[in-house]
């Protein structure tokens, strides 16, 4: 009952998203967002969910895509005469079949062999996109137009706010439909060879059979983000299949929480956001991302979900509140410390004589600018050390079990 | 015919010589932790940038002795202080936090050193033909390059073989925990093993950094290649990796200098197809076109017919 309230809840958020966010802006966001959080949770049934480290998926995503794209030409051309909302179903289809031939031969093995297939399978295909100019339009890729073929019920996705109805239905119905993946045998037996694929070929089930099953599944769902990226933007290029797409993907998932549902949804989101926002204030923004990634993958192994799940003990236990003020105290001078290096990057970066961050303005080759920037990142590092042992002394009693003894 | 085929061999072995360098580091570092580093070309191309920012102020000389040794205490120090952190959590974390790692070098180099290809150069002392063949030069720094590939091998090889701490790293492989309770301190091989193993890839960028020219995309180029050679050569076998490096650097260079393609093969078949056929292009490939794909095609030919590789042991 609570689960189907949560796919309901779900729902009607993703209706009502573009009622609060009605800029074109926004609602390109929107957009990019659905394709993501499909990309991403169909890379996760392959790591999270089958134990399958892929340095390729991009390659069912990008192909799904340009199929998705010649489908539109088609359309275009009156070969072929159905609704641009199929769209997405036939880059499906095309990640699928890719996704079957291709994991015939590597999803033998797990881990680092099947890592290398995919990175080799990647690099491959990447490579012979651009020779081969008829399917995949060399350097300049293929482009279609979404506007043509029937009308679906008055809608011609002229506009981004239709394309947006569009991507969210078929988000919703890819994402129920990879959930309910999870909830069957199959889903479940890809747990089972994930964690000990020798127990499962005894009790009886074929470990490849078992991980074929699940990447095949993820590329369809690959190949659906990849039919709605081709119908949201209309262009396909070679920069959508390769290894660079691959990797990030991989960081979506990551990120966001290989070990929960929901995680690489929160990933999709978060860094589609960062992405957007931060390229708009900074060109440094791939450099803060590259730092987050490295930082999550060392204190935070379980991702964005993994931090927020760890605080279900003490929830349960009813001492969150404990934790609130510790956070506080040590969060702001973390905020400082983090501000005032990329203040400092920022200014070492910056040509203009005249730096200006957060309102203040500093002489970006001045002594006085960079001392006291060093000053406030001293300070608050010194700060954020001593606030370190009081927060993980709150941590230990809001999960700590009291023992009948009175408070 | 003959004299393509000579340059072709050359240019060959100075690639393949050059990626065993690298190669040999990375299986060294796989054999020990079990992590395949993908930031190890990363540290390939820091080695060739930090090699062009010492060089304005020392020369060329000086460089490629400091350059490596920086390279490595950095590797060093990635191990002391991430990868044995991420340990904890698993193999596919550690692999993923030297991918992270590899994307974080790469905006960092662009962030110091700009986005612009660096102009630098090889020493003026080696800037002459060491001999002209068939109206053909052959540069001497290629030779330079060469020379310090086959004297690094046989360093290592001696060093692995016939030194007490080539034997206990040799033993720290397969039994790190006998070694350990020996007495000797294999968190300490390990991490003098990865930044050797580093150091040996910023020698590589060093030296090859004038040839192969020094720009931020220079790590992605080589990167997968190298990936591709150790998994060809068998995870963890440094013969392994020298066959399998020159393998790869003499079948792109060969692939390169040809002028062989799909349209001498149909016309050897007596087969031709219209200009409008919807394959046309498979039927107008040439090997030069397809040689960055070579390498690729053979990785995934030899993981699907042999996934141990070459040279390497069953896998576990």
């Amino acid at each position: 009952m609570f689960k189907f309230a949560v796919w309901i809840i779900f729902a009607i958020v993703i209706v009502l998203l573009p009622q609060f966010f009605t800029s074109l802006l926004s609602v390109s966001i929107l957009n990019q967002m659905a394709i993501a959080i499909v990309f991403a949770l169909s890379y996760n049934m392959l790591l999270g969910q089958g134990g399958m480290l892929s340095f390729g998926h991009a390659v069912y995503f990008g192909l799904g895509g340009f199929m998705a794209v010649h489908a539109l030409l088609g359309i275009e051309d009156g070969d072929y005469f159905f609704s641009v909302t199929l769209i997405p179903l036939v880059g499906g289809l095309f990640g699928l079949l890719a996704a079957l031939f291709i994991g015939s031969f590597s999803t033998h093995k797990a881990g680092t062999v099947f890592a290398m297939i995919s990175l080799g399978v990647g690099e491959l295909i990447a490579a012979s996109s651009l020779i081969l100019v008829s399917f995949f339009g060399g350097e300049a890729g293929v482009s279609g137009d979404r506007t043509y073929g029937p009308t679906f019920f008055g809608y011609d996705f002229a506009q981004d706010i239709q394309v947006y109805y569009l991507a969210a239905a078929w988000m919703f119905i890819a994402t129920l439909a990879m959930y309910l993946f999870t909830q069957t045998p199959a889903g479940r037996m890809a747990n089972a060879v994930r964690d000990n694929p020798e127990r499962a070929e005894f009790i009886g089930y074929s470990a490849r059979r078992v991980r074929l099953i699940s990447f095949v599944m993820s590329g369809f769902f690959a190949g659906i983000a990849g039919g709605l990226f081709a119908v949201n933007y209309e262009i396909l290029t070679e920069q959508n299949l390769n290894a660079v797409t691959s990797g990030n993907v991989l960081l979506m998932a990551y990120i966001g929480g290989l070990g929960f549902f929901i995680g690489p949804i929160i990933g999709a989101v978060v860094l589609t956001l960062m992405n957007s926002v931060l390229s708009h204030y900074t060109t440094l923004w791939m450099l803060y991302l590259g730092i987050m990634f490295v930082l999550t993958v060392m204190f935070l192994p379980n991702g964005l979900t993994g931090f927020l799940m760890m605080h279900r003990t003490p929830w349960h236990l009813g001492k969150i509140r404990l934790l609130i003020k510790p956070y506080i105290v040590t969060s702001i001078p973390g905020a400082v410390f983090a501000l005032s290096l990329v203040a400092m990057v920022e200014m070492a970066h910056s040509s203009e004589a005249e730096f200006v961050f957060l309102g203040a303005s500093f002489n970006s080759s001045g002594i006085v600018s960079w001392g006291v920037l060093i000053a406030i990142a001293l300070g608050s590092f010194i700060a954020l050390r001593r606030s370190l042992p009081a927060l993980r002394e709150a941590w230990a009693q809001a999960n700590a079990i009291d023992s009948g003894e009175q408070k | 015919m003959f004299e393509v085929l000579i340059f072709a061999t050359l240019n060959g072995l100075v690639t393949g010589l050059l990626l065993f360098m690298l190669a040999s580091g990375l299986t060294l570092i796989f054999s020990m932790m079990g992590v395949l580093n993908f930031a190890h070309a990363s540290f390939y191309m820091l080695g060739a940038y930090f090699a062009y920012s010492i060089s304005l102020y020392t020369g060329f000389w000086p460089a490629l002795i400091l350059a490596p040794v920086l390279v490595g205490v950095l590797g060093a120090l990635v191990e002391r202080y991430g990868l044995r952190r991420v340990h904890k959590s698993g193999h596919v974390a550690e692999l993923i936090f030297t991918f992270g790692l590899a994307f974080l070098i790469e905006e960092a180099v662009q962030f110091f050193w700009g986005r612009a290809t660096k102009d630098y150069r090889s020493p003026d002392i080696l800037d002459f033909p060491l001999f002209t063949l068939f109206g053909q030069n052959f540069p001497a720094y290629k030779a330079f390059m060469i020379f310090i590939s086959i004297a690094i091998f046989i360093a290592l090889y001696f060093v692995l073989t016939r030194t007490r701490i080539g034997i206990i790293i040799q033993a720290a492989i397969t039994h790190p925990h006998t070694v350990g309770n020996l007495g000797h301190n294999v968190p300490l091989i390990f991490m003098a093993v990865f930044g050797v193993g580093t150091g040996l890839a910023g020698l590589a960028g060093v030296i090859a950094g004038p040839v192969l020219t020094t720009f931020p995309g220079m790590a992605m180029v080589l990167g997968s290649i190298v990936f591709v050679i150790v998994v060809i050569g068998g995870l963890g076998s440094l013969a392994g990796a020298l066959v399998a490096s020159l393998l790869i650097g003499l079948l792109q260079s060969y692939a390169i200098a040809s002028d062989l393609g799909m349209p001498d093969l149909l016309n050897w078949l007596g087969v031709s197809f219209e200009r409008d056929h919807p394959l046309n292009d498979i039927w107008r490939l040439t090997l030069p076109q397809i040689a960055p794909i070579l390498p690729y095609l053979l990785l995934v030919l030899v993981l699907i017919f042999r996934p141990s590789g070459l040279f390497g042991k069953r896998e576990s």
